[in-house]
């Protein structure tokens, strides 16, 4: 689905990523731990286009198209999301209108009809219910008032409302107790299938005792420094980050 | 006088003015002519002001005056066909439509409204009515407002509403303000606007210009009495074409327990646009509400001047002017609270914020307030910013397109201010021509 090669990137011409590569396919889920700084937000806001983020070399294909070219907005028509560390508030902005823009707008970009009101509304009281997201939603502002698990709810809702064919959840554990977590969890658990794909960038090993990975890997310093399966986390919880200091300057040395 | 502009122009209303006195003098209200005579004094003595005179310091008028004007009203009255009114017409609103063409009342394109308690008219019908008499030409201060003294000394016709005591009226009133000439034309339609006591009216005032491509120049007046008790929700709608330019003086009064609330959009067109909206807290628990919402586009120069004026104790005032500047228009915001002596437990606040969508366009903001009281609670302030660059790439990464992104967020920033419109059919209208002015 997403082919990343030798990805390096910047931002204010301080090199972040220094050669990221990642092949994650359909029906995948792929894990992204990694001590601050290593250059897992930047992953993540580089995928979307932030264009914070000057991408310095290297591709990537998104479904065969090489997504570097396009700007954000048609990324998330092609299939790409991404849920937000930070999502923003913006007071004057409805949930209900922005969502139905961004729906409007892909399915324009796909050649589908418009959705009709009560249809987008009995789909919205479809996915809220999935994810277990029973926040008011109407006459509301986007994430204005939301508490910081709602914002990340409401993240995974518009995941499943946008229904994308790559997910790329940026440290959506953060903040969360375990509540919230495991709702999370399970929305994304239910939203799992065989023809999308997930990234989840994680600082800790907790969400993955909730949402089983087919690959974890350890993004350090700009580069991927290994890649295993479900109990490569576990060993990380256990040894920290520092092992895997150690282990890259062996590589270094080498 | 080196602060004022003596041109052709003011030589033009000399003579009218002296023409009028020997011609109409007999057919208006003695008292009438007084009022004239004495604005025309003013007038005399301040010119047109030029950008020395502090109010005038970011619009240059000279341009605007230099051009041949006809300023008599033209006999005949330009053919306005429906399309034209239907334009200006609001969507699902039930409301009475009253038309005035180049600022006189057609009462054949008005619908009647019902009912003793109300009074609508011409002014010039309206002069010997006692409501006329006890009001009009009474509040301006003349002797600093230059166009004011001249609309009061050479005003031709314009609207006259009265509602009387304890009245509420059914239905907002629209009144659709059209202008339309094929000729240079100076114009200075003139309005009063009385509310009685516990009396209740929403007025719904829209600008447009039709068809014409000559250049015009407009120089309204309307003064408002708000009486003891009465509400009024007063909307100016404004929009007209780049040859079209305003001058729009509204002078309120309010009295004791009186509401006055206006909603002031103002819409890309008009090659000049200035608003002077005054309003005197005269009475105790008086509450204002001024709202404004300004889209400036093109080369547009949108200036709006305000005065709170806090009288007596215990009123409250709330101010808030929110600009979208596009393009290379100008925008000046010029707020003025007055806290009086006497004006205790005054509460006033004022804002102004700006949200500029391109490099080239200009904003002169300038919040200021005078207290002479010591106990009130007052604040004022202004921002200038851009859009926030997080919450439009948040847009993006779910789908949507630059412009509608940026069209959102201009909504959210107008929010503010379109939120407290309370009739959702004019809340849906003002949204739609915020849509119409970004493109």
């Amino acid at each position: 689905m997403i082919s990343i090669k030798n990805l390096r990137a910047s931002i204010e011409g301080k090199e972040i990523l220094r050669g990221v590569n990642l092949e994650v396919k359909a029906g995948e889920i792929h894990a992204i731990m990694g001590p601050n700084g290593s250059g897992k937000s930047t992953l993540a806001a580089v995928l979307a286009g932030n264009e914070n983020y000057e991408v310095t070399s290297g591709e990537v294909s998104f479904e065969g198209k090489n997504l570097l070219e396009m700007a954000p907005e048609i990324r998330a028509r092609e299939g790409v999301f991404l849920a937000f560390q930070y999502p923003v508030e913006i007071p004057g902005v409805s949930n209900i209108n922005f969502l139905r823009t961004a729906m409007n707008e892909i399915r324009t970009y796909r050649n589908l009809p418009t959705m009709e009101s009560k249809e987008f509304l009995r789909l919205v009281k479809e996915k809220q219910k999935l994810v277990e997201f029973d926040a008011a939603l109407t006459n509301r502002s986007l994430n204005e008032g939301f508490s910081g698990g709602e914002k990340k709810r409401n993240e995974i809702f518009q995941l499943a409302m946008l229904d994308p064919k790559l997910a790329v959840l940026d440290e959506t554990d953060s903040g969360l107790d375990i509540d919230a977590l495991r709702i999370v969890s399970k929305g994304v658990n239910k939203l799992r299938s065989e023809k999308n794909a997930f990234i989840i960038i994680t600082h800790y090993q907790r969400l993955l005792d909730y949402i089983v990975p087919d690959y974890v890997h350890v993004l350090y310093n700009g580069q991927i420094a290994k890649t295993g399966g479900k109990d490569l986390a576990l060993e990380l919880e256990e040894k920290g980050y520092d092992w895997l200091k150690e282990t890259s300057q062996e590589k270094e040395l080498a | 006088m080196i602060q004022q502009i003596t041109n052709s122009l003011y030589d033009q209303f000399i003579a009218d003015f002296e023409l009028r006195s020997i011609l109409s003098s007999s057919s208006e209200t003695g008292e009438l002519h007084i009022i004239r005579e004495s604005a025309f004094e003013h007038f005399k003595k301040l010119g047109f002001p030029n950008t020395k005179v502090e109010d005038w310091k970011y619009v240059n008028l000279t341009p605007f005056l230099n051009e041949d004007f006809i300023t008599e009203p033209e006999d005949e009255i330009p053919t306005i066909n429906d399309d034209e009114i239907a334009k200006a017409k609001i969507k699902s609103l039930d409301c009475y439509h009253l038309v005035l063409v180049n600022g006189q009342y057609h009462s054949n394109l008005s619908d009647p409204i019902a009912g003793e308690n109300v009074f609508v008219s011409s002014i010039s019908a309206a002069v010997n009515e006692p409501a006329f008499k006890a009001h009009f030409g009474k509040y301006i201060a003349l002797e600093k407002n230059n166009f004011a003294a001249l609309n009061t000394a050479l005003f031709n016709d314009g609207l006259f509403i009265e509602i009387k005591n304890k009245t509420v009226i059914d239905k907002p009133i629209h009144v659709i303000h059209i202008i339309s000439t094929d000729n240079n034309l100076f114009i200075q339609p003139r309005h009063l606007i009385v509310i009685g006591p516990h009396a209740e009216l929403s007025i719904i005032e829209s600008y447009i210009t039709a068809g014409s491509k000559a250049n015009i120049f407009v120089n309204n007046v309307s003064e408002i009495v708000v009486s003891e008790q009465a509400h009024l929700q007063h909307y100016y709608i404004q929009g007209g074409n780049e040859n079209t330019r305003y001058i729009h003086h509204t002078e309120v009064v309010q009295h004791t327990s009186s509401l006055y609330n206006n909603y002031k959009a103002s819409f890309p067109g008009t090659g000049l646009l200035r608003n002077n909206l005054n309003v005197v807290l005269d009475g105790e628990n008086i509450e204002s509400h001024l709202y404004g919402l300004y889209l400036a586009a093109g080369k547009q120069v949108i200036d709006n001047h305000t005065i709170v004026d806090h009288l007596k104790p215990h009123c409250h005032s709330n101010e808030l002017y929110k600009g979208v500047m596009k393009d290379e228009a100008v925008a000046i915001f010029n707020g003025k609270i007055f806290v009086r002596k006497d004006a205790q437990k005054t509460n006033a606040f004022q804002k102004n914020n700006n949200l500029m969508l391109s490099k080239k366009a200009v904003v002169d903001s300038k919040p200021q307030l005078e207290i002479f009281a010591d106990d009130v609670k007052c604040s004022h302030g202004s921002t200038i910013g851009q859009f926030n660059e997080d919450a439009l790439f948040y847009l993006k990464a779910r789908g949507i397109g630059e412009e509608k992104a940026k069209a959102l967020l201009v909504h959210a920033f107008a929010y503010d201010v379109t939120e407290k419109i309370p009739l959702p059919a004019v809340q849906a209208h003002i949204n739609h021509l915020i849509e119409e002015g970004l493109k």
